[in-house]
């Protein structure tokens, strides 16, 4: 009898530690660090991508949400989250900044013409310093602001789960 | 381009050899007579194509193609050519392809060495194993394949994460998995071994050869990810209970008592169950060990991608497996070790169970340390972290008797034995305890537990060391570990109690005294690197006895990607080092300084060394008497 009850306990203590395994994968544990959160947006002045005309952090209106988006086109992620930025576009209560991050223009015009245009506007950051600004740490990235404030901050490219968030943040 | 399509396809070209392995190992399983060449040849032939697959991706990581997206998402045409090899294996999709090599590497060496043993075993062995190979092919090809290509051509990588650029680390993970995968052969033989009930001292004594082998680089690498942890994290401590750390640091306990049992076996015929158990220990927490590293469930410096996909298969790969090991163990196990009474207390049989149930608590220790939070978290979503005290407190009054066991037990001989020397064994503690006392007293630390941790590593050290006098030859790889053991113990005492740490913030020209020690900053300097921009604070420090030493610690900003790194200063002598690291405070022109006095750092390492030495010396050492 004993025999028998071992090796069944045994295979109920591995099966056990299976679903704790698989529960926690699917727990995210990528702690983005709150510092930039509810902070200000830095204050910075940046040439419009087409315009060569100068955009700074005053411009920003209050009541109004923005989404900034960090991109490029040598970027291989940025491609993967470019059909949720497009999406996002049709939300009119959004304004969408991108920050075009160390790239070629005519690469940077290509990709927006094989991919389509999400953004309202475009700045241009050749020497990657705007990016550092807004505290980045690497491209895609994207911030979500609102009164100045820094509400949401995604590193990474953007997924499906983050769009529902995103839709969630404006209609409140 | 084209290393990376060759690569690609070789890779492939592996996989669907694994086919006519499975194929001609069952037919060949069922004739009789010897085993059938064409495995052997189809074994070298996966090996191959691996070989060209890995070869490939190195080639791939020099020339810095950034169509292959593992090197555009690891690699930097400025970085130096050295780490652009090593960056081969620095990533996830790397790392996996040298997992496969030494998979395939490993059973081929295996077909070719174990020609002495039966035809049945080494096909039984090899399906096993090939079952391993075929579940990481799947997985590197389904879900990280190294070869995957990104169009257009990006003319930039993303660079190799800064913290992984060191010596040390360049050829931790493959030391490492060198002893990770040698364990597979160890669970694959005992595997087929349950299943045709071979389990005997021979087999034992066959083996052996694979436990030390991995064993060595187990321990090896364990070394290698310690010191980078100590110079280039400068954490300032060669161990910190990380969960990474624990994970190779479970696989190594369970092997070493996995060595001891099989002496056991080799001689007595004893511990069988034990064995097998063990073997598939070692294996399952290697690859727990992986899968908890990889999958981003642990979160560290080692985590790669948190690709939900790739934790889902690494997860139940290994379950499967685990599954089927204790399948097989509970099915075809006979060897009901019902003999206790064969064990008499006073015994070396006694003394190697005595081991292994202390193996096994500590192994249980860092276990439930490790996997606790984890389990808690999914459980209650409570977050809790397990810091050293808990293992401290578990682990220090269990060592206590574990070195006394430790420093008696290999002395008496097997079956029943007798007291000897038992004079010079209650001398030696004798002297140990003064020594310790006094050493104590002198430190003016918390008294009891310290002097009878300390002498009982004292007297430990001096037995195994006396133990090099008396019957040379004998036992001589026994002899090195134990002392390397006693030695690292001893070390690791002593380097936590005479251990001092100064914590301050000095901005240029600014002097720190506390009467012992004078720190003086004096100046601050820039540099711009082939990849990183750094600064280097220079520093005087003045000691007790008025001598002056220049120190140097650097912070490195890399540019690709943007990551802060710091640079400890260390001054290594063999009796102490001493060890200054700074930081930036925020918008401030402070520097937080960090400068820590640590004796006998450099006696750790060594320690260490001796000890996998040990192990080196039995496999010259067994090869020269056959």
């Amino acid at each position: 009898m004993k025999n028998k009850i071992v090796p069944f306990l045994v295979f109920f203590f591995f099966i056990f530690i299976f679903f704790v395994f698989y529960k926690s994968l699917n727990q995210t544990n990528i702690y983005t660090p709150n510092v930039n959160l509810n902070k200000n947006i830095p204050e910075f002045e940046a040439k419009i991508f087409k315009s060569n005309e100068s955009f700074s952090s005053k411009d920003f209106k209050l009541n109004e949400y923005y989404l900034i988006n960090i991109w490029a086109s040598w970027c291989a992620p940025c491609r993967l989250e470019h059909k949720y930025l497009l999406e996002l576009n049709d939300i009119n209560s959004l304004k969408m900044i991108g920050i075009n991050y160390k790239d070629l223009k005519l690469n940077a015009e290509n990709f927006l013409n094989d991919l389509g245009n999400p953004y309202d506007l475009i700045l241009s950051d050749d020497n990657g310093k705007l990016s550092i600004n807004w505290g980045a740490y690497g491209v895609p990235e994207t911030f979500i602001v609102f009164n100045n404030k820094i509400v949401k901050k995604y590193t990474g490219p953007l997924n499906e789960i983050n769009v529902q968030e995103i839709r969630k943040i404006l209609s409140q | 381009m084209l290393p990376s399509v060759i690569g690609k396809y070789s890779l492939i070209f592996g996989f669907l050899i694994s086919f006519p392995i499975f194929y001609y190992s069952f037919i060949d399983y069922k004739k009789s007579g010897n085993l059938d060449t064409k495995i052997i040849s189809f074994s070298f032939l996966q090996l191959l194509f691996i070989l060209i697959s890995f070869i490939c991706l190195i080639i791939s990581f020099v020339i810095s193609d950034f169509s292959n997206e593992t090197v555009f998402n690891n690699s930097h045409t400025t970085k130096p050519l050295f780490y652009k090899i090593a960056g081969t294996w620095g990533n996830h999709e790397g790392s996996l392809l040298l997992w496969l090599l030494v998979l395939t590497l490993f059973v081929f060496i295996f077909l070719l060495t174990s020609k002495r043993q039966t035809k049945n075993y080494r096909i039984l062995t090899t399906i096993f194993q090939q079952i391993i190979i075929f579940g990481f092919f799947v997985f590197v090809i389904k879900t990280s394949n190294p070869f995957s290509h990104i169009f257009p051509d990006p003319n930039e990588g993303l660079g190799l994460n800064p913290i992984l650029q060191d010596p040390a680390l360049a050829i931790h993970p493959p030391i490492l998995y060198l002893g990770y995968v040698g364990a597979s052969i160890i669970f694959s033989s005992a595997l087929s071994a349950t299943v045709l009930n071979y389990i005997s001292s021979s087999w034992a004594s066959h083996i052996k050869t694979w436990t030390y082998i991995s064993w060595i680089f187990l321990t090896l690498g364990i070394l290698l990810g310690s010191i980078w942890a100590y110079y280039e994290l400068g954490w300032g401590g060669f161990w910190f209970w990380d969960p990474v750390e624990n994970v190779s640091l479970m696989p190594w306990l369970a092997l070493t008592t996995l060595i001891h049992c099989l002496i056991v076996l080799e001689k007595r015929t004893l511990l069988k169950s034990w064995v097998i158990i063990l073997s598939i220990t070692t294996f399952t927490l290697s690859m727990s060990g992986t899968f908890l590293v990889r999958s981003g469930i642990l979160n560290s410096v080692h985590t790669f991608a948190n690709d939900p996909e790739r934790g889902i298969f690494i997860l139940l790969f290994l379950f499967s497996l685990i599954i089927l090991s204790l399948v097989i163990f509970f099915f075809f196990n006979k060897n009901q070790d019902r003999n206790s009474s064969n064990f008499f207390w006073l015994s070396k049989d006694t003394s190697l169970l005595i081991n292994n149930w202390f193996m096994m608590y500590f192994l249980s220790v860092v276990l439930i340390g490790t996997l606790y939070p984890i389990f808690l978290d999914v459980i209650s979503s409570e977050k809790i972290s397990v810091g050293p005290p808990f293992y401290h407190k578990l682990i220090a009054p269990f060592l206590l008797f574990f070195l006394v066991a430790m420093a008696i037990g290999p002395k008496l001989s097997w079956i029943k034995s007798k007291f000897v020397e038992k004079f010079s064994l209650i001398s030696f503690f004798g002297i140990s305890l003064l020594l310790s006392s006094y050493l104590v007293f002198k430190l003016n630390i918390d008294f009891l537990i310290n002097t009878l941790l300390l002498s009982t590593a004292f007297f430990l050290f001096l037995i195994t060391f006396k133990d090099f006098f008396i019957n040379k030859t004998k036992n001589i790889s026994q002899k090195i570990s134990h002392f390397g053991f006693a030695l690292f113990i001893l070390s690791v005492l002593l380097n936590n109690f005479l251990s001092s740490e100064i914590v301050t913030n000095l901005k240029v020209g600014e002097s720190y005294d506390d009467g012992k020690v004078k720190i003086y900053l004096e100046k601050v300097e820039k540099f711009k690197k082939q990849n990183y921009e750094s600064v280097i604070g220079y520093f005087d420090i003045t000691d007790q006895k008025n001598k002056t030493e220049k120190f140097k610690p650097e912070l490195r900003i890399y540019n690709q990607p943007v990551i802060i790194t710091s640079e400890a200063d260390i001054k290594t002598n063999l009796f102490y080092d001493k060890f200054l690291v700074i930081n930036v405070v925020q918008n401030q022109n402070y520097f937080n300084l960090r400068y820590q006095f640590k004796p006998l750092m450099s006696w750790i390492w060594i320690s260490v060394l001796i000890i996998s030495m040990g192990g080196l010396t039995n496999l010259l050492y067994s090869r020269n008497e056959k």
